[in-house]
């Protein structure tokens, strides 16, 4: 029995790695930590009440916001892992094995765990306020995909620790992602996890397309949307497109391994070639779902601090619905080194060059919102700015791999890593950065220091230029990508040393951001006027951060910019017009998407393990759930006008 | 700041004057198929520099005329926002270039189908990417050699690849660019060398834990000297049998070898037994230069079923 016991924790538990050890001992602290601290200050009604069973798009906002900001650590940290391991020719600091779970993990946290959940923070907390609603249409399914999405990310991360990480890279090709070439449970954390939070991530999609064209103020048409708003709906489109690909998509390679199927494999008939079709018919709409909104949030900033209106609006509009309609026709680019011929390739080749030109048009619009403005140096300003060349120069490259037989040249080697680290690293993360400084006062209601700030915007451009602009050299001189060590006498070391120390510029810049939102939070400005930027689009027209019913009175809207416009006004008219309060009807909390999402990681956890009675455990707890819902009537309430005439007096906000 | 300038100016010029180095290999093409894939990329490089160059002139300009500090002159128009003129030149300048490309990128793709010599007999070597190593068969020469591959000059070669592993890419940056080598499938790749020397090749395609070790050297001779070193294998090396070919296919590293004969239909065998049956249903192998390809052959796919069941 002993022996049996003894054998299986042998397995179940990932040993050997005294790394290994110490992130077991660092996640058993941590967790005694957090719940020492929630016990002692009797947190833990607080810590259900108030985030647990929320269904306030802002709360979830910053729920979604903190969880990718751990995840930004980790796959961070991945990074940095790699990036010694390759510093010097056989180098001995990691091992094969270790090497690839470690770069298989970076880029599905990266994209999956920490672009899309920041992305829907942004959603959350921005998209309600700045088209004037209480809250997105479907709040209950709302906390169901921030919960999805976290209880995903969670049993992905769990393989670090327990079974063992996946290692076929992040989009898994069959037949190495299959039964025969990877055993072990790492693959199987990779589908469930994924699965779980994707069914979230579609269902965001749905909840805020159907908040964007349902829950607008009275009198803001399509066209007077802010541009971020816009951005966001585009990318909604490409989710809802999207994501069912991905899902059946791992569903049929979970058949392969779990009731061996042979879908992807030859022997059987099946086709590896189909998967890699598959993921990518999802995976290149993937990248435009998380670079469009970025590409909203610069367009706010820009218009925002060169106090101007933004240049060429319905030219941003149309560029943005052209890019999400072409997103669906390059996914082959991703493999012209397939041999599918040179008919498919020239196709493909054009239609990814074509994606260039609405996206180049941008990039003139927000220069020309600039030209003739009065540009303000704010942080996120700087980031904005930052990202025009690095997005320029990302997207020249770009164009330089979509001519087909030069891609022949630049496929998997470090040309192309360089390539797609400068678009997602210099546009999403450094939008999503921008976007974090851009609405921190809005969410918290204090500003970011200054000072602190600029540290991390130095250190962080220098260490991304520092580190990947060597890796194109090193994609010329022939190296190719997942190789965890190299010769002497290819001659990359050199190069390779740079981009290491470049890489731990920007974990420096991590630091800086860390310490800066501490210090904001000990001494941070605070935020009084609701205000801050003077700003031009309606969350800016409530207090920060914004009552839990954001609009005491919803305002109308006459044209873009629609706060903008009611200052205006209000600076010709002076008197200020008295608001007349209504009861106002808002959904009651929940603990239904925690707890279902609790059984869904369960449910994951045994399929993962192919443990039939827990996989079939945890989905009935999650059908339970889903009864236990339909027979709650009483899921809303209103808000009766004292209380919000309260509220708003304690915020100055006199009625 | 000044600092950080510095350093990203030294690198960029490290970069691009580093690319004359012959340590850049793709910027040192070989062959004739590396060098059009070498003009395309220079010419690709040119036309973006058209666009990016002055994109980052006029960034730098308004960033700095534009600044709101007091008593900048430059003039301030909030509500301008708008001009037909200026959208035209932008949706215009970036949609000629695109066509260019799109032109200049389909003429290559296409010329690279044919082999860069049509009056030359060419060579076909047939390679199986293992793991974690390469196996290249000379179906007309007899002889096969593992990590190594050796060539004539000037003579068009080609590789007929597939994999009886993970799948692959067959990489020799100085020749040319890379094709997948997939189970199941044989793809025909045309290189060609222009000179002697010794190039590096890769697989480029992750395939788990000895991936980084897949590196093969690959080396160009006169067609004297290429025949003289298939005479050498032929008398000095081992013959492959089948034995010898199943544990090189098993999962590990290995040396450079050489086989004097290999054992017939080999590389079919493995194409087949990783299920090249059912894809040969399907797809019309078009390309006629794989003549070595002639697997479907009602027998071959016979014997290999009974082979299977048999396993059973």
């Amino acid at each position: 029995m002993l022996d049996k016991l003894k054998d299986f924790s042998s397995r179940f538990f990932v040993t050997g790695e005294p790394m290994i050890y110490g992130a077991d001992v660092a996640i058993l602290l941590t967790l005694a930590g957090i719940i020492f601290v929630l016990t002692y200050l009797k947190k833990w009604k607080w810590l259900w009440r108030e985030w647990l069973t929320t269904v306030d798009h802002k709360k979830i906002g910053i729920m979604y916001m903190l969880s990718s900001l751990l995840m930004l650590f980790r796959g961070g940290v991945d990074a940095l892992l790699m990036r010694i391991q390759l510093a010097f020719p056989q180098w001995h600091f990691l091992d094969s094995n270790h090497y690839n779970e470690i770069f298989t993990t970076h880029g599905t946290i990266m994209i999956l765990f920490m672009a899309m959940p920041l992305m829907f923070a942004f959603f959350n907390i921005v998209v309600p306020l700045q088209i004037g609603a209480r809250d997105v249409a479907y709040p209950f399914l709302n906390a169901v995909s921030f919960w999805l999405f976290f209880f995903g990310a969670m049993l992905f991360n769990l393989s670090f620790v327990i079974g063992g990480s996946p290692d076929a890279g992040w989009l898994s090709y069959p037949p190495l992602s299959g039964m025969q070439f990877s055993p072990g449970p790492g693959q199987d954390f990779y589908i469930w996890g994924i699965q779980i939070s994707g069914i979230g991530s579609l269902a965001s999609g749905i909840n805020f397309i159907m908040t964007i064209l349902k829950m607008r103020a009275p009198g803001m048409k399509l066209m007077h949307m802010p541009l971020f708003t816009w951005s966001v709906l585009a990318s909604c489109i490409i989710i809802i497109f999207a994501f069912p690909v991905l899902t059946v998509t791992l569903a049929l390679l979970f058949i392969d391994r779990f009731f061996d199927g042979h879908l992807f494999t030859m022997t059987g008939g099946g086709n590896p070639m189909m998967y890699i079709n598959l993921i990518w018919m999802w995976g290149h709409p993937e990248v435009y779902i998380v670079v469009l909104p970025a590409f909203g949030i610069f367009s706010e900033i820009v218009a925002t601090f060169s106090q101007k209106k933004i240049f060429g609006y319905k030219s941003m509009v149309f560029s943005m619905m052209i890019i999400s309609v072409l997103s669906y026709f390059t996914w082959v680019h991703h493999f012209f080194t397939m041999g599918a011929g040179a008919n498919v390739n020239v196709f493909f080749a054009i239609t990814t060059m074509a994606i260039g030109i609405p996206t180049g048009v941008k990039v003139f619009n927000w220069l020309f919102t600039m030209f003739r403005g009065r540009i303000q140096m704010t942080q996120p300003m700087l980031w904005t700015i930052a990202f025009i060349p690095c997005f320029v120069v990302g997207g020249a490259t770009g164009v330089m791999l979509s001519a087909a037989p030069a891609d022949y040249q630049y496929h998997n080697s470090y040309f192309l890593v360089a390539h797609f680290h400068q678009v997602l690293i210099g546009g999403v993360v450094f939008g999503f950065f921008a976007g974090l400084y851009y609405w921190w006062p809005k969410m918290f209601g204090f500003k970011l220091n200054d000072r602190l700030g600029k540290w991390a915007f130095w250190t962080w451009n220098i260490g991304f230029y520092v580190c990947f602009m060597p890796q194109y050299a090193l994609g010329f001189m022939g190296m190719t990508r997942r190789i965890y060590t190299y010769d002497f006498d290819m001659g990359w070391g050199p190069l390779n040393v740079i981009s290491t120390v470049g890489a731990f510029f920007m974990g420096i810049g991590f630091i800086f951001q860390a310490w800066q939102i501490l210090h904001g939070i000990k001494y941070g400005e605070r935020d009084v006027t609701g205000d801050p930027w003077n700003g031009r689009t309606l969350e800016w027209s409530i207090p920060s951060p914004p009552p839990h019913y954001n609009f005491a009175v919803i305002p109308t809207v006459t044209g873009q910019d629609a706060w903008w416009t009611i200052k205006e006004e209000r600076k010709k008219k002076k008197a200020k017009e008295t608001a007349v309060f209504s009861p106002i009807h808002m959904p009651k909390n929940s603990g239904i998407p925690f707890i279902m999402s609790v059984f869904w990681f369960i449910a994951g956890f045994g399929l993962t393990f192919h443990w039939v009675w827990m996989a079939i455990f945890g989905l009935t707890g999650v059908g339970a759930c889903l009864l236990a819902r339909s027979f709650q009537y009483n899921s809303d309430y209103y808000i009766p006008v004292d209380e919000i005439r309260h509220t708003e007096d304690s915020v100055g906000r006199v009625g | 700041m000044h600092i950080g300038k510095l350093i990203i100016l030294s690198i960029f010029i490290t970069i691009f004057l580093a690319g004359c180095d012959s340590r850049y290999l793709i910027l040192n093409p070989q062959g004739a198929v590396a060098q059009k894939e070498y003009h395309l990329i220079i010419f690709s490089i040119f036309l973006c520099a058209i666009v990016v160059i002055p994109v980052l002139g006029l960034l730098v300009y308004i960033v700095l005329r534009y600044r709101d500090k007091p008593g900048n002159k430059a003039p301030y128009r909030p509500d301008w926002d708008d001009s037909k003129r200026l959208e035209f030149i932008w949706w215009g300048i970036p949609i000629i270039i695109i066509g260019i490309l799109g032109f200049a990128t389909a003429k290559t793709t296409y010329d690279l189908v044919d082999p860069p010599k049509k009056d030359v007999k060419p060579l076909t070597i047939e390679v199986t990417s293992l793991d974690w190593k390469w196996l290249f068969q000379y179906p007309d020469q007899n002889i096969a050699t593992v990590n190594y591959v050796e060539i004539p000059k000037d003579v068009p070669v080609q590789f007929v690849l597939t994999s009886d592993a993970p799948m692959n890419s067959f990489w020799v940056p100085q020749l040319g660019g890379q094709l997948y080598t997939m189970p199941g499938m044989a793809m025909g790749l045309w290189l060609q060398a222009d000179r002697k020397g010794e190039y590096f090749g890769s697989g480029a395609n992750f395939t788990g834990e000895g991936f980084a070790h897949m590196n093969f050297k690959v080396k160009s001779t006169s067609t004297k000297e290429f025949n003289q070193w298939v005479k050498q294998v032929k008398e000095t090396a081992p013959a492959l049998t089948k034995a010898d070919y199943n544990s090189l296919a098993k999962q590990g590293l290995s040396l450079e070898k050489s086989y004097s004969t290999i054992p017939k239909g080999l590389f079919q065998e493995i194409v087949i037994k990783n299920g090249g049956q059912y894809y040969s249903q399907h797809h019309h192998m078009k390309n006629e230069d794989m003549k070595t390809m002639n697997v479907a052959s009602d027998e071959q796919t016979h014997t290999q079923h009974e082979h299977q069941e048999g396993g059973k």
